[in-house]
Order: structure tokens, then C-alpha cells, then sequence
């Protein structure tokens, strides 16, 4: 029952894996980005959630409402006055840019809001949950997120195949020059997919920041874990990063239940194994 | 037929010799300044060596990645188990090295299968999971750390000394193998790739293979940076060791120098410039020292309670360094009236222990901690 | 425009659409400059560019192809370019990457053709396709200027070129070295330009 519960929980500690994945893989669709900085905003959102949280007295659902479109503003931003200039450069550069971003990013947390760790108050969304059994039973805010996962794969899924700025983004990740001739203003497309990218990094940030504290060093690992399910499901697919999540998350969760300190191991090994057998992963899918 | 392709041009030649008598200054140090000096450049080496390394990988075999760490990680723990072992430390800063270049092979099989971007992110996964299998070893110090034993013996200045040969050596052969791969056929390979990857292959270059060297290479490389870093502060933490902080700083020395240029004419062979660079770079892992608590923060450059250094008259300084060495034994005070001393403590969380030495009062008088190294 | 290989034809047109920066001079467009005017924007004028090899969107379907193509303003709708081609209607929902290349090019002057242009930039009609899909392609150029739309033609293949349209230009080594009615012009003189003999001589 003990495994059972394990992998419960890891099908949605997978969600929020996804959920910090939607983000990076569409970047890296897009733009052949790979944002270094990914983690390091989610965890800047968890402070943001916090502040807006301890300041407005709203509870954590709420918060989302304002710390997503934000991030959606920084996203375009981020994208249009750093990343578009390094694109025009370099790929070595664009990633050299995004590792700068990482680092200035921790150690502007490091010093705005010091290195203890917080968590944001849940409030009654942490302490609740469905008992199925005696053993197994499930966290409402573990669902919530589980089911936030679903949701934006389901909506960009959706906004990708059938709105014509989805349908733009698509082509310009085919072909940004051919994009341009078709009338597409790329760079705007560009910066419209990072909002996109960065606002489902905002409910990534907030969520991780319910489950777990986090730190300004935080965001490293959040990095990894994302990067982990994008390549484990497979480039380019968002189902394949849901399951990519899903996958690591019980690995994580199994290899937790063997010894306390195995679970991340795990994981990793997983994601080594994966690439080792699958390198295009486990569904993979034509690039986004 | 056979063609003859020169890439050395004459003014290589006389760098040559200007680099080798830098050398020869840079080896006669340890007699002329006091160990605080010597191990600053110590970590100058270190980051050197490093900055090297992946200019080579990613400048000129195009692979970035920011997984170097692995390789820093497992040269100092191979140094480790070593030494547990009764192996000289100093002798198996070799062993490391082959080790960890033999060690890239396998890893260099799964992480290629990632391109570009990918690769960069697969590197750190597979630093990640070397530094959480680590720590699963108690013998390696869990991740609490573990420190270095061999060198107990050893007089604190003798070994700095010693140290700073080493690393010395480290970097004059990371130099001279970053400089003779380039001149090779090898590099003439990867230059063609670096140009045009369809073009080489057409004229029977092996892309894949000439990579992999290259990443074999800079692996060693790592792997002797590694084992001068647990070395030099006579112990190794997991975390530390292991974090991707070392990755920005090879990145970060190898962009101020400039990625992909050569390391013959390379303002990194510059030590001013550099010093200035490293300076600023030289890192302060309290924030990774996550079981060291107290006060994390990012210190400025040198940390916050560097005092400035009062340097000792030259003939003072010519004189007593050597007399220190030879005569072992606890470090006398020099001839100065006053004189900034250091040594290396593993017991406190401050690695390096400055004592400022009076001349007329003894004992020395504990000062502040100057600047913390590799913590 | 006909011009040898490395004559700055496809040079000429992608500076024309706003791909490349001209290194000096301006381009005026409707008595208004547009040198620095970037490529969507001058989309949105009429300026629409068939580019070399087709670059069509590979994992987009046909018919989303032709979408990201399409203006607001512009008369040209999905059904108009697929009355344009009949074939595409069937095929709608397929990846580009099936068509013929004769097909693909369809697709892409079907996808400049949605923004409603002004002044068509062909770039290397007949570049890779068969002799009969040329034919085809060009059997079409006559139903377009009827739309009131000017065509600048880029092609290395002379007589095709010159076949249909009103003003020739020859280009060498980035300077036009003759220009004038198709009729007007005798082989002799066109194979003078095309080859720079006139220079030499």
C-alpha cells in the first residue's frame, strides 16, 4: 500500500513537474531557447505570491491572479529587450545570456529576500484531502495543481492548434524568416510566447511555492526537474512532457520510498536511462 | 603528396619563450611572496585552468556545457579515496586526471545524444547525479564533506608552497595541451567543424570523434582543477564541489577572454587582466555551504572583511620565504616588523587563518579571517 | 530580372521585402520610403515575397499554411486561392511536406496572395520543379496581373522569363546591365548581358 500511495503522489508531484515544463518546452519550441533562468523566475513568482499574499491578505488561488499576468508582462519583456538581442547574435550567446539571467536573478533574491527559506500559507487547501483509503489519500492542493497541469497543457494545446496567433507561433517556429514574409511580426511573436512561457512559469513558481519551501537557490533544481520531464516525454510534444512529469515524479516518489535520500537520484538515473534507450523520448513529438 | 600547413607564426615563438619565462618567475613565487599570495593565485590557476578548458569545449568543439562540475567533483573525491588510501595527494592529482578523462568516455556516450542546447542541460543533470551518488557514500563524508588526510605532515608553508607548484604545473600543462591540440591536426579539424560541420565531414573529418576528445580533454582538465581544489583547502564537500557555480565562473573567465579564441594569444595568459577578473570571481560558496549556516550571503569581491595587505619590504620578503621553507618547523616571524601569515585551518568554517606576527610579542596576535576561499 | 548565377537577383528581391539591410540607397514603395521599414510591415504596404525553395511551414497543414498568410484587408481568402488551385481543396489537411514540389510552390504564391499584395516578388519560379510543373505555374501569371497586381519576376531561366513579361532587366554582378521590352531585345544582346560578353569586349 505503502508503493501504491508512492505513486500516487508522484503522478502529482508529476503535474507540478509538468506544469514547471509547459514553459520550457515551448521556449525551447519557439525560439530554440532554452532559458536557464526557468527555475530561478518560478521561484521569483513564489516570492512575488508571497508578498502579494501577506500584503493583500488574499489566499494563494487568488494570488495566481495577479503574479501570472505580471509575469506574462515580464515575459515579453525578458524576451524583447535581453533574449531577442541575443538571438541575433549566437545560440552559445542566447544560452550565456539566460546563465547570466540565473545568476543575477539568485543573487538579487539572495539579497532582497535572504537566504531563509519560506513557504507560501496554503491555508485550508494544504490540510485537506480525499481519504480513499486508510493508507492512500490525496492532498486537495496536490489535485489542484495536478489538474492547473492539465489545464494550460489542454489550453496552449488548444491555442496552438487553432488560434491565429497560435498558428503564427507554430510557423514561426518552423521558420521564422518565412514567418516574416508571410506578414508575421516575429519578434512579437516571440515575446507573446514568452508571456505565454512565463505566465505558466508563474503558476509553476506559486505551486511549488505551496508544496515545498523554497529558497533563492531554489530555482536550479526546478530547472532540472523541468528540463528532466520535457526530455523524458519528448521534445517538442506537451502530452509528452505531462507524461515526461508524470514519469519523473514516480521515480522521484519510488526511489524516495527505497531510502529517503534516493528519490532525486532517481530521478535522474530515470532521465539517464530514458536517454541512454530513447534519446527522442518517450513520445516524441514533431516540434511544436 | 604531402602538404606542409604551418600555424605557428614567428611572434608565437617569441611568446613562446616570454611564456616560458613567466614560468620561471611564476615558479620561483613561492620564494618571493608570502602564502597568502600564493594561494589567491592558487584559485587563479584553478579558475584558469578551468576557464581553458571550456573555451576549448565550447569555443572550439562547440559543446557548452554547464556540467564541468562532474569532472571537478570526481578529480577531487579520486584524490580523496586516494589518499584514505595512503596515495600522496600530490601523486594522484596524475591519477585523477586519467581517471576522470577515462571516466568522460561512457558519460561522453549518453550526453552526446543531446544536441546543442540539450547537451548543456544533460551535462548538469549528470553533475547532479554524481554529486547525489556522493553523497551516499559515508566513507566520502556524506555531505558533510570529508577532509583530505596524507598531508598532516607536511609544514603548513612547505605544502602551500607545494600546492602552488602543483597547480602551477596543472595550468602549465593545461596551457601547453590547449595550445599543441589547437596546432595539431585535431585542431585543424575542429576549426573546419566549428566553420562548416557538412563541409568537414565531406573531406573526411570525424565530427563525433574529434569531439569527443576534445570533451575527453577538457574532462582531465576538470579533473586536475578538482584535485587542486581539494588540495588546497584540504577538504572536499559534495555540494561545493559539485555546484554549478563553477560553471559560471569558467563561463564567465572564458567570455572575458573571449570563447573561442586562442589560448597562444589569449588575454587569459594576461595574469592583470585576469587577476582583476578572478578577482572578483573568486567564489563564495556560503550560500552552497547549505550545512554551514550562520549568515549566507554574497559577498562583494574578496569578501566583506579583507583587510588590505601590508606587502613586507622586498629584500624582507626575498629573505624570509625561503628561510621559512627550508627551516620548517612552525613559521617563524619574518624579518619585518610586521607580517600578514597565513594557514590553512580545516576545523573552523573560515579556511584561511590569518595571524598578523609582531615581532615583539608572542604569541601571534588572531586576527580576522582574510577573505574566505573555496569554502 | 534575369541574371546569372551570383547576379544579386535573390539578393535584389530579399532587400526588397526587407530581409537584408541595403548597404546604400533607399527603396521608396508608393512614394514612401520603406529602407528601414521591417519585412511584416511592409507586408501589411503589398509587398509580398515567394521566396527561393518555397519555405513553407513543415508542421503546418495546407490549408494553415495559407492562413498565416492572411490579412484582414486583404481580398484574398482561403476559397479564392483554392480557386485559384482546385487541387488544394481536397488536400486541405495535409502536411506541406507530402505535396509535389510543383504543388508546394502553389501553396506558397497561394500564401503571398492572402496578403492581399500589391507587388508580387517571385524568387526562382521553376528552381527544382519538373518542366510541366513550370508550365503550370507560369500559365498563371497572366490570371494574377489581371488582378491589378505588378509581379517582379526573378528567374535564371531566360526564356521562360522573358516569355511573359513586359519589361525585362538583366543583372550582373549586382548592376543592371541591360534593360527594355522583351521584344525589343535580341538574343544576342541578352546573352551579351546575361554572360557580361559587352564588358569584355
Amino acid at each position: 500500500m505503502a508503493w501504491l500511495n508512492a505513486v500516487v503522489q508522484g503522478i502529482l508531484l508529476g503535474g507540478l513537474y509538468a506544469l514547471f515544463a509547459c514553459g520550457l518546452s515551448l521556449l525551447f519550441g519557439v525560439m530554440r531557447v532554452v532559458n536557464l533562468a526557468h527555475g530561478d523566475f518560478a521561484v521569483l513568482a513564489a516570492y512575488l505570491g508571497l508578498a502579494v499574499i501577506t500584503g493583500l491578505h488574499v489566499p494563494l488561488l487568488w494570488s495566481t491572479l495577479a503574479v501570472a499576468p505580471l509575469f506574462a508582462v515580464v515575459g515579453y519583456l525578458v524576451q524583447r529587450l535581453i533574449i531577442q538581442r541575443s538571438l541575433e547574435v549566437s545560440p552559445l550567446t542566447t544560452l550565456l545570456v539566460t546563465f547570466g539571467l540565473s545568476v543575477v536573478l539568485q543573487n538579487a533574491m539572495l539579497e532582497g529576500f535572504s537566504a531563509n527559506s519560506h513557504s507560501l500559507p496554503s491555508g485550508w487547501l494544504a490540510a485537506g484531502s480525499f481519504r480513499l483509503t486508510p493508507q492512500l489519500s490525496i492532498g486537495h492542493f496536490s489535485l489542484i495543481v495536478f489538474a492547473a497541469a492539465v489545464v494550460v497543457i489542454v489550453s496552449l494545446q488548444l491555442f496552438l492548434s487553432r488560434a491565429r496567433l497560435g498558428r503564427q507561433i507554430r510557423a514561426t517556429a518552423d521558420d521564422a524568416e518565412a514567418a516574416s514574409i508571410a506578414g508575421t511580426d516575429v519578434r512579437h511573436v516571440f515575446g507573446i510566447a514568452a508571456a505565454i512561457a512565463f505566465a505558466t512559469v508563474a503558476l509553476a513558481g506559486l505551486a511549488f511555492g505551496g508544496y515545498s519551501s523554497f529558497d533563492p537557490g531554489a530555482g536550479t533544481q526546478r530547472l532540472i526537474f523541468a528540463f528532466e520531464a520535457v526530455v523524458i516525454g519528448g521534445v517538442g510534444s506537451l502530452w509528452g512532457t505531462l507524461l515526461g512529469g508524470v514519469v519523473l515524479g514516480v521515480s522521484q516518489a519510488l526511489g524516495a520510498q527505497v531510502d529517503s535520500g534516493f528519490g532525486v537520484l532517481a530521478g535522474h538515473l530515470v532521465f539517464l536511462a530514458v536517454l541512454a534507450i530513447r534519446p527522442r523520448g518517450l513520445l516524441p513529438g514533431r516540434v511544436t | 603528396m604531402s602538404v606542409r600547413v604551418t600555424r605557428s607564426r614567428r611572434p608565437a615563438t617569441w611568446s613562446g619563450l616570454a611564456s616560458a619565462l613567466v614560468f620561471v618567475a611564476l615558479l620561483s613565487l613561492p620564494y618571493l611572496v608570502f602564502a597568502n599570495v600564493t594561494s589567491l593565485l592558487v584559485n587563479l590557476f584553478i579558475l584558469l585552468v578551468l576557464a581553458t578548458m571550456w573555451n576549448l569545449l565550447a569555443g572550439y568543439a562547440g559543446l557548452v556545457s554547464v556540467g564541468q562540475q562532474a569532472y571537478l567533483g570526481l578529480g577531487a573525491y579520486t584524490v580523496l579515496v586516494l589518499a584514505q588510501n595512503g596515495v600522496n595527494p600530490f601523486l594522484a592529482i596524475p591519477v585523477a586526471i586519467a581517471f576522470c578523462a577515462v571516466a568522460a568516455l561512457p558519460i561522453s556516450l549518453l550526453v552526446f545524444r543531446l544536441r546543442n542546447e540539450y547537451f548543456a542541460i544533460g551535462t548538469w543533470v549528470v553533475a547532479e547525479a554524481f554529486q547525489l551518488i556522493t553523497v551516499r557514500f559515508p566513507q566520502l563524508g556524506g555531505g558533510t564533506g570529508a577532509s583530505l588526510p596524507g598531508l598532516g605532515g607536511f609544514d603548513p608553508a612547505l605544502r602551500q608552497a607545494f600546492t602552488y607548484w602543483a597547480a602551477l604545473a596543472v595550468l602549465a600543462a593545461t596551457l601547453l595541451a590547449a595550445y599543441l591540440l589547437l596546432r595539431s591536426r585535431l585542431g585543424l579539424d575542429l576549426t573546419a567543424i566549428r566553420d562548416d560541420e557538412v563541409g568537414a565531414r565531406s573531406v573526411g573529418v570525424q565530427p563525433a570523434r574529434a569531439k569527443r576528445i576534445v570533451y575527453l580533454i577538457a574532462a582531465a582538465g576538470a579533473g586536475g582543477a578538482g584535485a587542486l581544489i581539494i588540495i588546497s583547502q584540504l577538504n572536499v564537500q559534495a555540494a561545493s564541489v559539485f555546484s554549478v557555480q563553477w560553471s559560471a565562473y569558467m563561463i564567465f573567465v572564458a567570455v572575458i577572454g573571449g570563447v573561442g579564441t586562442d589560448p597562444g594569444h589569449d588575454p587569459l595568459l594576461q595574469p592583470p587582466a585576469v587577476a582583476g577578473g578572478a578577482r572578483r570571481l573568486v567564489p563564495d560558496h556560503r550560500r552552497d555551504g547549505r550545512g554551514a549556516g550562520g549568515d549566507v550571503r554574497a559577498a562583494g569581491p574578496l569578501g566583506r572583511d579583507q583587510r588590505p595587505l601590508r606587502p613586507a619590504p622586498v629584500s624582507d620578503r626575498l629573505l624570509a620565504a625561503p628561510t621559512r621553507l627550508i627551516a620548517g618547523g612552525p613559521a617563524g616571524p619574518p624579518a619585518s616588523t610586521r607580517a600578514l601569515n597565513c594557514r590553512i585551518s580545516t576545523k573552523t568554517g573560515c579556511l584561511q587563518r590569518c595571524k598578523w606576527h609582531e615581532l615583539d610579542k608572542t604569541p601571534p596576535v588572531n586576527v580576522h579571517c582574510a577573505g574566505r576561499s573555496w569554502g | 530580372m534575369i541574371g546569372a548565377n551570383g547576379a544579386g537577383k535573390s539578393t535584389l528581391l530579399r532587400t526588397l521585402a526587407g530581409l537584408h539591410q541595403p548597404a546604400a540607397g533607399s527603396i521608396h514603395f508608393a512614394g514612401r520610403e520603406i529602407t528601414h521599414l521591417p519585412t511584416h510591415a511592409r507586408v501589411a504596404l503589398g509587398i509580398a515575397l515567394v521566396p527561393e525553395g518555397r519555405r513553407l511551414f513543415p508542421s503546418l497543414t495546407l490549408e494553415e499554411n495559407l492562413l498565416v498568410g492572411a490579412r484582414r484587408s486583404s481580398a484574398w481568402t482561403v476559397s479564392r486561392v483554392m480557386e485559384l488551385f482546385p487541387w488544394m481543396g481536397a488536400r486541405r489537411r495535409q502536411l506541406t511536406l507530402n505535396l509535389s514540389g510543383g504543388e508546394q510552390q502553389g501553396v506558397a504564391i497561394g500564401r503571398a496572395l492572402m496578403a492581399g499584395p500589391r507587388v508580387l516578388l517571385l524568387d526562382e519560379l521553376s528552381l527544382g520543379l519538373a518542366p510541366a510543373a513550370v508550365r503550370r505555374i507560369y500559365d498563371l501569371l497572366p490570371s494574377l496581373l489581371a488582378e491589378g497586381m505588378a509581379i517582379l519576376l526573378v528567374e535564371q531561366d531566360v526564356t521562360q522569363a522573358l516569355r511573359v513579361s513586359d519589361l525585362a532587366h538583366c543583372l550582373l554582378e549586382g548592376r543592371i546591365t541591360l534593360s527594355g521590352r522583351p521584344r525589343d531585345l535580341s538574343p544576342e544582346q541578352v546573352e551579351a548581358a546575361y554572360f557580361g560578353l559587352a564588358a569584355r569586349a
